[in-house]
């Protein structure tokens, strides 16, 4: 039965993998009590899970003086997840499309398009220091009965 | 769960059974030897099984891309076998799909190769 109560958890973890892990156990365990069904929670896991990343790898570069914060809020409409870390901030306009014809042998640059192929909406935000991210998944409305 | 492989021979065919999670840290890192260590053997025809793996994320699917182009340009060939439908999603998402050459009869698979 899905939880369709307000509830949020908030993480401040430090920029390593276990880090990664935790976020992205959370993200499925709010996945799963917000009702998803099984084909989207662990699209919302891997989604939070590469946003995750980019926080440790990209923005906080593996520091150990910086952490991440990983906040997850479900209401009546949606999962919310924002991430944020302290790095030197993202220039959106730089992260090239992992689709193109010259990038589709690169080894890496596909989070952000697989997180926004797996959530509603994706927000940005820059902090000054850091990089704020919102990912957000609607719940779909109960369907009337027959 | 961490990645694990077993490698095994076929009619000249290195074979690698992955199973568990192809993720960044371990996993990717663990793919990323084993593809390095048949290279270094001097086998170039490498068939990745991965019926077993039940997860991937973007750092592994970078990591089957990055060993594509290894063995490729080492002049070798590898080809991908049983996909579940999490890789196999992932992989039409990301408009690999008709980059790699997938089988999902390993038997087929290692006829293919040249």
């Amino acid at each position: 039965m899905p939880d369709s109560t307000t509830s949020r958890v908030s993480l401040t973890l430090g920029s390593s993998i276990e880090s990664v892990d935790r976020v992205e156990q959370t993200a499925q365990e709010f996945a799963e009590r917000a009702g998803f069904d099984e084909d989207t929670v662990p699209n919302i896991a891997m989604a939070v899970r590469e946003a995750a990343v980019n926080a440790v790898i990209h923005g906080n570069a593996y520091s150990p003086g910086k952490q991440i914060t990983a906040t997850f809020e479900t209401n009546s409409d949606s999962l919310v997840v924002r991430l944020t870390d302290q790095g030197a901030g993202l220039d959106l306009n730089k992260i090239p499309d992992p689709l193109a014809p010259e990038n589709i042998l690169r080894g890496s640059g596909r989070g952000i398009f697989l997180i926004k192929a797996f959530m509603d909406e994706v927000h940005f935000r820059q902090l000054h220091p850091g990089t704020e991210i919102t990912l957000i998944k609607h719940r779909v409305p109960a369907q009337p009965p027959a | 769960m961490s990645m694990k492989v077993a490698t095994r021979q076929v009619d000249g065919i290195t074979i690698l059974d992955l199973s568990g999670r192809i993720t960044l840290g371990e996993g990717s890192v663990t793919l990323r030897d084993a593809v390095h260590d048949v290279l270094g053997k001097g086998s170039k025809k490498i068939l990745l099984n991965l019926g077993e793996i039940n997860y991937i994320d973007s750092s592994g699917i970078g990591e089957l891309v990055s060993g594509f182009t290894s063995v490729r340009n080492a002049g070798g060939e590898l080809k991908l076998l049983n996909l579940t439908k999490k890789v196999h999603d992932l992989l039409q998402i990301t408009k690999l799909y008709t980059v790699f050459d997938i089988w999902d009869n390993e038997a087929s698979a290692i006829s293919a190769f040249k």
